[in-house]
């Protein structure tokens, strides 16, 4: 076995004709943020529901730190510490933001059948949850209702979770969407900070985040890896360049 | 983007809610008033009350904080009551006995039933929660030993340890209040405790839970189990209080009743499923002095308070008292 923190190999799934994955084959190795880009219906958020656990992919193997997590429900590759933030922010909209890390840290500190003590008084959840609240910048916003917080509030919440469960593995699936300028700017900050305590898999559309914070690249397109390697290296792929890249970086 | 009004903090758990402990302290007066007036039927009248009130509150554990519109829950309060007729034809009156019992088959029905229809969410939940509670229906219907459609007349109420601790009824009320007091503390604390909280979760957004690691069917299907329990009791305690138990406890209209109880007096605050159950019973016993057709009065009342008090009763109260209080 490597001492890969995920591997993916030669990957398929197709919905009826349509193939969106096909034969995807992946490393991402300790501390490692790789991030996965590509134009729109390459394939991109695909891959990582099939990483999660909310699709099934047609062949193909996936490990998470050698086991192999396809036979997994997503609440056990969760337990194997797999975190993911979602393309659509989903966090748990009648919480406060507090409640909502609490609830993650929870998930990973003792039996959550306990029934009468009242959650919100346990000083173990609430001092985490805060601490990783505080990572993220939003320890002033703790007590809001997570619905009533601003679009960038969530995005850096959902960080917050995902940094709570102490993962392995972070999928981030575009964190930056619909995000402004100086909210973006907010979250590749946090992403910085975050990097290299553990592995990432990001997927996103702004290329100036990509290149600031990716260690190695891979290009999807059609459902295929085009190109993969450091930023550099696929920065200048011509094939790349055809591709995907050209008018944004020329 | 931000509001003044969206930067309120977040509602946490009051230690105390005044309106409940007023509203437990006025249960508790009642049959002291009732001594000056027809004592017996207030008695009864309020008993009834309370315990339609637990199951209320099962059914708002289930609707107001898992997002589960059960309805079928009128089966576990007819199991419950068939428990204490069965057992009471073949000789056995003693709670010591027949309310575990009750609890048990209720708990083992949620399970069963529950494995099966938390598979399902939404509209389906709903029908198949229907189609469980009207086989209960139809099963105690079919029960000919034990009257079929007529129903059956207990022999006595329940004993406890052979003293007969329900003897009076003031005894039976007082043991009723005790036991909704009981349910709501219960309910109460597991709202707000670690399994609530997953349980509040999965309402919010199920594919997030089980993203953080939850996995929410076997959180879903205990509080399910636990609701069923409180139904179960609300049975025993129905099955005492009028000595006589029939299908119709079980009916698909019961099951209605008991949701429309909770969104009339505020769904997902559990006293307001109390509050809901004694406006309801109150209303329907003041309006069919009247008239026969005393829904026809009711159903636009409860449109009215759908349409205009989304909290139901207690919503209106707390949005009337936030006017009076700038």
């Amino acid at each position: 076995m490597t001492d890969a923190v995920l591997l993916i190999e030669n990957l398929r799934k197709s919905f009826g004709g349509l193939v969106v994955t096909d034969g995807v084959t992946l490393e991402i190795g300790p501390g490692e943020l790789h991030a996965v880009i590509g134009p729109n219906g390459a394939g991109k958020t695909t891959l990582i529901h099939q990483i999660s656990g909310t699709l099934t992919p047609d062949d193909g193997r996936i490990l998470l730190n050698g086991t192999d997590i396809l036979a997994l429900p997503p609440q056990e590759r969760a337990k194997l510490g797999l975190a993911r933030s979602f393309q659509i922010t989903s966090v748990l909209p009648r919480f406060s933001a507090l409640e909502n890390v609490a609830l993650a840290v929870q998930a990973r500190s003792g039996s959550s059948f306990r029934f009468l003590r009242p959650a919100a008084a346990e000083a173990t959840l609430n001092d985490e949850a805060m601490a990783a609240l505080t990572e993220v910048g939003l320890d002033q916003r703790a007590h809001i209702v997570a619905a009533h917080l601003s679009h960038g509030e969530k995005r850096a919440l959902e960080l917050a979770i995902a940094l709570a469960l102490e993962p392995k593995l972070l999928l981030l699936d575009e964190p930056m969407a619909g995000t402004g300028p100086e909210e973006s700017e907010r979250i590749v900050t946090v992403l910085k900070k975050l990097k290299g305590r553990f592995a990432m898999l990001l997927v996103e559309h702004d290329m100036n985040a990509v290149f600031a914070l990716a260690d190695r690249i891979s290009v999807l397109t059609y459902g295929r890896v085009l190109a993969s390697g450091e930023p550099e290296a696929v920065r200048n792929d011509p094939a790349v360049m055809q591709a995907y890249l050209g008018e944004e970086l020329e | 983007m931000t509001t003044l009004a969206a930067d309120k903090p977040a509602p946490r758990m009051a230690r105390f809610n005044v309106a409940a402990a007023a509203m437990f302290i006025l249960l508790a007066l009642v049959p002291l008033a009732a001594a000056f007036g027809p004592e017996s039927y207030v008695l009864s009248l309020i008993t009834r009350v309370m315990v339609f009130a637990i199951a209320a509150l099962a059914v708002d554990l289930l609707c107001g904080f898992g997002g589960l519109v059960t309805f079928g829950h009128a089966a576990f309060v007819g199991l419950g009551a068939y428990t204490v007729a069965i057992c009471g034809a073949h000789g056995i009156t003693d709670m010591a006995i027949t309310l575990p019992l009750a609890l048990i088959v209720s708990a083992a029905f949620a399970y069963v039933t529950g494995t099966i229809c938390l598979r399902t969410s939404g509209v389906y939940f709903i029908m198949i929660t229907l189609a469980f509670g009207q086989m209960a229906y139809f099963i105690a219907g079919s029960l000919a030993p034990y009257g079929g459609d007529d129903g059956i007349t207990l022999p006595s109420r329940s004993t406890l340890f052979g003293l007969a601790v329900f003897g009076s009824d003031r005894a039976l009320y007082y043991a009723t209040l005790g036991f909704l007091l009981a349910s709501y503390l219960l309910c109460r604390a597991v709202v707000y405790s670690r399994f609530g909280r997953v349980f509040r979760g999965a309402r919010e957004n199920p594919t997030r839970m089980a993203t953080i690691g939850y996995d929410v069917f076997r959180f879903q299907r205990v509080g399910y189990v636990l609701a069923g329990c409180l139904g179960g009791l609300a049975g025993f305690l129905l099955a005492n209080a009028t000595e006589f138990v029939s299908p119709a406890y079980m009916s698909w209209q019961r099951s209605g009743e008991l949701i429309i109880m909770v969104l009339f007096g505020g769904i997902g605050t559990l006293y307001g499923a109390i509050v809901g159950a004694a406006s309801y019973l109150l209303l329907e016993e003041v309006l069919a002095g009247f008239t026969e057709n005393w829904k026809l009065i009711f159903g636009p009342l409860l449109v009215l308070i759908v349409l205009f008090a989304r909290g139901g009763l207690t919503g209106l109260l707390a949005s009337i008292k936030a006017r009076l209080t700038p």
